[in-house]
């Protein structure tokens, strides 16, 4: 039976950045919960038969050729940077 | 309880840059040093709603390593996220290979002190590096430039069969190699394309568990590998002689103190969180894909050193040396096309060749002339038009001015003296300054004739021809 505790949810949250708040913390657990509980479906299933599957879909091997396309206009790809400086993304310093 | 009674035990995780001309899942150029972020898309920016597509020689690439390294390849394999945050990862996760790696269960061969050594290869699996921050020095931030974010990696996994950092060594060395061989990488660490992630244990001698490990990243020169190792293996014994723990965590190698330091504090165990990236396909070779590819294999260095022995009658200690790196190996297969002389092409790479990369601080690929140069060299040294001394000479002049060696010769004025009459000169002038010399030899002291042949050659700045020189001499001293 999937289960999820709230340390979990806390463990997760701040792995993903996010600040919750007791309330939140409270409401995602029973969430997840029931998320998990919805999926947990899926291991009824018998795929004793079955083979391995990879993704979603019977899709395999889509490959690109190697050759170079180059993308022309830096401008347009630092366009949306809150803040640049030659030609680079500047950024709060990170500490090493 | 002392040093020697510890064993280190090591592991290796090394990162290796494919050569493709283009990133792993976008078409953007792989090339090292461009402009800031102009070998750039929206793909490898990681803007919102582009999708990647597998590079098809990052697997082909991939499958060549593996099959170099003695690894089974995966017939079904898959790319997965490895979600962290850091800003030189634009899409807040890395597009790598979890559970179903692309080669697993290989090993290499390495030469040690005892003997050969196999060291085991967990896995083989494909990747895309990060891009790079830039810190500037008036406090106005972090700059980030992703001209190397999505190029195509290839991270490779030893077992934990290092016992030291010459082991080590020679492993890397030989991974190098093998890459180079089979033209998957340039493999230059000093531009980063090799780089290791070092784990380090130590346990008592006889011991069956292994201690806890610390982990160094990012280690991109044999030097730092080497020295941090050593550190580091020094300081958990010594924490755990005055009855402390090895805590696990990411260690900061500093090369200028010679220190590690803690990176990230216990609480940020690592977890990734991998998963099945969603934007992307399965990888599902063929029998006849992975036949094609050993099939078009090159020659690797343990067949052609098996060559040298026989073909060219090398001896062992100088097969395994041209062969240790493919530009050796390269650089003397086109020499010897030239001048058939395998011994002394060998002798000048293993003693003057190396002998000056050391100095330099160089490696092999950084040799500036090739084997036609070098061919040309021992032609020079075979027909006697100049001295053994002097070639020496001739190969600095070579890494510092690479061009040919009957050309340097000329216009340094090196050429062997081997006119008799000049060399009769010399040596009726070295006799009268070295009367002792002569009465020593004529009292027996075979000796005396190499001292007087010396001053000879000090004379003659290494110019003259020394087997007319010896010949000259004895006839004199026999009179």
């Amino acid at each position: 039976m999937a289960n999820i505790t709230r340390e979990e949810i806390i463990h997760i949250a701040k792995l993903a950045m996010l600040n919750l708040s007791e309330q939140e913390i409270e409401h995602y657990t029973k969430d997840m919960q029931e998320i998990l509980a919805y999926a947990e479906m899926i291991n009824q299933i018998d795929t004793s038969d079955t083979d391995e599957t990879i993704g979603a879909t019977e899709q395999k091997n889509k490959f690109r050729k190697d050759e170079v396309m180059e993308f022309k206009t830096r401008e347009d790809l630092l366009q949306n940077a809150p803040s640049q400086d030659e030609g680079m993304f500047q950024i709060p310093k990170v500490i090493n | 309880m002392p040093k020697e009674d510890y064993e280190i035990v090591i592991g290796l995780e090394v990162h290796c840059e494919l050569s493709t001309k283009t990133k792993i899942f976008c078409s953007c150029s792989t090339e090292f040093g461009g402009e800031p972020n102009t070998h750039c898309c929206p793909i490898c920016m990681a803007m919102p709603g582009t999708l990647p597509v597998l590079n098809e020689k990052v697997v082909e690439y991939a499958v060549k390593a593996g099959l170099a390294t003695n690894c089974k390849i995966a017939q079904n394999s898959k790319n997965d996220r490895k979600n962290y945050f850091y800003p030189d990862l634009p899409k807040a996760y890395q597009i790598s290979q979890y559970d179903m790696p692309l080669c697993y269960d290989g090993y290499v061969n390495i030469e040690t002190e005892e003997g050969e050594k196999t060291i085991r290869l967990e896995r083989i699996h494909i990747e895309e590096d990060a891009g790079k921050l830039n810190h500037d020095d008036y406090g106005r931030g972090t700059f980030v430039d992703l001209n190397r974010a999505g190029v195509p990696l290839i991270e490779c996994v030893s077992k934990p069969d290092l016992r030291s950092k010459e082991e080590v060594d020679a492993y890397l060395r030989k991974l190098k190699s093998i890459f180079e061989y089979i033209e998957i990488s340039d493999c230059k660490m000093q531009e980063g394309s090799l780089r290791a992630d070092v784990n380090v244990s130590v346990r008592k001698k006889g011991a069956t568990e292994f201690g806890t490990r610390t982990e160094m990243k990012n280690m991109n020169s044999f030097r730092s590998i080497s020295r941090a190792i050593e550190y580091e293996a020094n300081r958990q014994i010594e924490v755990l002689e005055n009855g402390g723990e090895i805590t696990q965590e990411t260690l900061r190698w500093d090369d200028i103190s010679g220190k590690t330091f803690s990176m990230r504090d216990k609480e940020d165990a690592q977890d990734y969180r991998y998963f099945p990236d969603p934007d992307l396909v399965a990888i599902r070779l063929s029998d006849e894909y992975i036949e094609n590819i050993k099939n078009s294999l090159p020659e690797l260095p343990e067949s052609r050193k098996k060559r040298y022995l026989e073909e060219y009658k090398l001896i062992p200690k100088a097969a395994n040396f041209v062969t240790s790196s493919k530009y050796y190996s390269d650089l003397f297969e086109e020499a010897i096309a030239i001048c058939k002389n395998p011994k002394t092409a060998s002798n000048l790479l293993m003693s003057e060749v190396a002998r000056i990369l050391n100095e330099r601080e160089e490696e092999p690929d950084q040799i500036p002339f090739s084997g036609k140069e070098l061919g040309e060299l021992v032609e020079l040294i075979d027909k006697g038009t100049i001295s053994s001394s002097i070639s020496k000479k001739v190969l600095e002049e070579l890494f510092e001015n690479p061009k040919s060696p009957s050309k340097i010769i000329e216009e340094k004025g090196w050429i062997q003296i081997s006119d008799e009459g000049a060399i009769k000169e010399v040596v009726s002038k070295i006799l009268e300054a070295n009367p002792q010399s002569v009465a020593d030899f004529k009292a027996g002291k075979d000796r005396a004739l190499g001292f007087l042949v010396g001053q000879a050659m000090k004379e003659t700045k290494g110019k003259a021809n020394p087997q007319m020189l010896n010949q000259l001499f004895l006839e004199e001293l026999k009179k």
